[in-house]
């Protein structure tokens, strides 16, 4: 039996374990074990898929018997299926911590037992958005966690949370709106959604039409992703949520947006049309960034901004279209989203061991729990891409990708991205420095939590437990970097050829059309 | 593909006033700017599908053309059951905001009214030592003209450093 087959299990399941969490939603440890179960169970799946395609395979499915340029089809192949274990891994995570937090906590309050059914949801949203050929379902698989996470982010309810929601929910809205547009648009313009037919047909429409759907398109996604010009809502609204909530937004919402430019840049529209201002693009996301993170005070809110300058990297990898490039990209994205989410998982326990999470009220951390302060250095350090973590080999990758491509624009990339690793790390060290190495008195205004003697703060063994997890599967990638790169490079190839992924699913007489420089000559036998 | 006139002429209001209604400060008028919003971008969608046909339901003497797209139906169908979620969950936030704060409006950012507050005037940096040291008052005329010259901050600390040296 084909393995693939078994894909839309990776969106069904969590959607099941979710209607089952809200059956038993007053029995909140059966709802526990329902959903911990229901996402490990996701998790073993999406581990057959990869294992499935390692070698650089494409399969697809196609639901509910309508053949491929009508019906919705799944395709998996190494990049989605890498993204899938990554993002599922994460979840897990955090979930568990979660269940740590409600447990030490107590949450018996009606409100708060909406979050396990509600974060299934946002999972199968995710795999949707990861797993889907076919446009208009993105959108779909993007609502899906767009409404998920718009419960979670206003979890409580309560004033500051109200307020960052709203923002979060009209930049959503009016990203998803833009979308919907360029869905219509693509659809008058060609008369099927189906990305693999789309990758065929959109070859023949005039340059300046394909411009400007293709411009829709990135700036749609772009809100999602947080790049440079439409970033600004991201620190706005992430802080306020849960820590937990937080965490999971920060590794995987703004990666699905990057995710879905990566499938817009090699399958929809190839070849370098826009390949100059998204470099641009890319270059000032990562300077602005991090320089905004420079200037908080908050860690909450600078990992926000060190989340924003991050994504510039992967952009450059993408707008560098090269298989070097876009595979240090792809590599770059598993890092990203693990590192990011151990980083806000750790700020949380931080909040709960010091009583806050800005750097002018903490203080000796480092001695008074050192367990927490190992937890923080060895992600925040990754982040900052200090040999020989995978940010390291991420960075490393791309830079020398940029080398290779030696454009001016791509030098000049190269060094802002050393200089933003470098700001990174003085971001970075300016929290360790204050949270972690000064005396708990030498803060500015010190936390009464901070300063109490005795068992004040004391951190529960599955919130550590589940943070100590992500931070060994971060420093896992690390360790088997080489058969991951060899992946991420392999599933760079196979997307910049495209036609393993459009015969996959149109099947193997379609001739797949040649770049968009070379079309114009060829137009005659494209179709 | 043909476009109908009246469809188009619609959809281009029902843009321009959503996006005037979501540029308000007012929560429920940026809700109501979210609902034209998208349903201008529903006609948008029904638009694609071309002319309005028969059902698409199969019999063999139809000729295939003259049936009406559905698929674009069955986009904007999803797509309408999506904005309805949507605005139930924004109707759900404006209500909860009105019970938190009485008020129907966006609230500002806390970090933006911080950065707001944080004067431009700098009393390390920017105080303007005063160059007479004597214990004569200062003269109307020279207070005057450095009103013109420096911003309206100065000649409030001008005093207040007056007043802490007498």
């Amino acid at each position: 039996m084909n393995l693939a087959n078994l894909s839309p299990l990776a969106v069904l399941l969590p959607i099941l374990g979710a209607a089952l969490a809200f059956l038993l939603i007053r029995h909140q440890s059966a709802q526990r074990v329902v959903s911990i179960g229901i996402l490990s169970a996701t998790l073993l799946l999406e581990c057959l898929l990869l294992m499935s395609v390692w070698d650089g395979g494409t399969t697809s499915v196609t639901l509910g018997g309508w053949l491929p340029p009508w019906g919705v089809v799944l395709v998996v192949d190494q990049f989605s299926s890498l993204m899938l274990v990554v993002s599922t891994v994460v979840s897990l995570a955090v979930l568990i911590y979660a269940t740590g937090q409600g447990m030490a906590d107590g949450d018996h309050e009606a409100p708060v037992s909406i979050f396990h059914p509600t974060y299934l949801i946002l999972v199968a949203g995710v795999s949707n958005a990861f797993l889907t050929g076919d446009l208009f379902n993105l959108y779909v698989g993007f609502e899906i966690l767009l409404t998920a996470s718009y419960v979670l982010m206003t979890l409580g309810g309560t004033g500051p949370r109200i307020r960052a929601g709203v923002t979060y929910v009209v930049v959503s809205v009016v990203s998803s709106v833009l979308f919907l547009i360029a869905i219509a648009m693509i659809y008058g313009a060609t008369g099927t959604i189906t990305m693999a037919d789309l990758a065929i047909k959109l070859a023949e429409l005039d340059q300046g039409t394909q411009n400007l759907l293709h411009v829709m398109l990135l700036v749609a996604f772009g809100i999602k992703a947080a790049v440079f010009p439409l970033s600004f809502w991201l620190p706005d609204s992430y802080p306020t949520a849960p820590a937990p909530v937080t965490a999971v937004f920060a590794g995987l919402l703004t990666k699905v947006g990057v995710y879905a430019m990566v499938r817009t840049e090699t399958l929809l529209f190839p070849g370098d049309t826009l390949n100059v201002p998204l470099m641009v693009v890319a270059l000032l996301t990562m300077v602005v960034g991090i320089l905004g993170a420079l200037a908080q005070s908050d860690i909450k809110r600078l990992l926000s901004f060190t989340l924003v300058s991050h994504i510039g990297y992967m952009v450059f990898g993408l707008a560098m279209s090269s298989v070097a490039g876009l595979g240090a990209a792809v590599f770059y994205v598993a890092h990203h989203i693990t590192v990011q989410t151990s980083l806000f998982l750790v700020t949380g326990l931080i909040e709960r061991r010091g009583g806050s999470s800005s750097i002018d009220r903490l203080g000796g951390l480092a001695k008074l729990s050192p367990l927490l302060a190992l937890l923080f250095f060895i992600p925040a350090m990754n982040l900052a891409g200090i040999p020989p973590f995978s940010g390291f080999l991420g960075k490393l990758g791309l830079l020398q990708a940029g080398v290779e491509l030696g454009t001016p624009l791509a030098i000049t990339l190269v060094v802002g991205g050393v200089v933003t690793s470098l700001l990174t790390l003085l971001a970075i060290a300016r929290v360790w420095n204050r949270a972690f190495w000064r005396k708990p008195e030498d803060a500015e205004y010190p936390d009464p939590v901070l300063l109490a003697k005795g068992n004040v703060g004391v951190l529960p063994r599955t919130m550590v437990g589940s943070t100590a997890g992500l931070v060994v599967f971060g420093v896992a990638l690390t360790v088997f970097a080489g058969p991951l790169f060899r992946v991420a490079d392999g599933s760079a190839g196979i997307m910049l050829d495209r036609s393993a992924y459009i015969h996959s699913v149109l099947g193997d007489s379609v001739q797949v059309p040649p770049l968009a420089q070379t079309v114009e000559e060829q137009t005659g036998d494209a179709k | 593909m043909s476009i109908n006139l009246t469809l188009l002429i619609i959809m281009g209001v029902l843009y321009a006033c959503g996006i005037y209604l979501i540029l308000e400060r007012s929560l429920t008028r940026v809700l109501l700017g979210l609902m034209l919003l998208a349903n201008a971008t529903n006609i948008l969608i029904l638009s694609t599908g071309g002319y309005a046909g028969l059902a698409p339901l199969f019999t063999k003497e139809t000729n295939p053309e003259a049936y009406s797209d559905p698929l674009p139906q069955a986009l904007i169908l999803t797509s309408i059951v999506i904005s309805f979620a949507v605005t139930a969950f924004m109707l759900g936030i404006i209500y909860r905001t009105w019970v938190l704060a009485r008020q129907d409006e966006i609230q500002d950012d806390l970090e933006d009214v911080r950065v707001a507050k944080t004067p431009s005037f700098d009393a390390e940096d920017d105080a303007i030592v005063p160059l007479e040291t004597s214990e004569f008052a200062i003269t109307p005329s020279s207070a005057a003209e450095r009103d013109t010259t420096d911003s309206t901050e100065t000649p409030k600390t001008a005093t207040t450093q007056e007043g802490g040296s007498a």
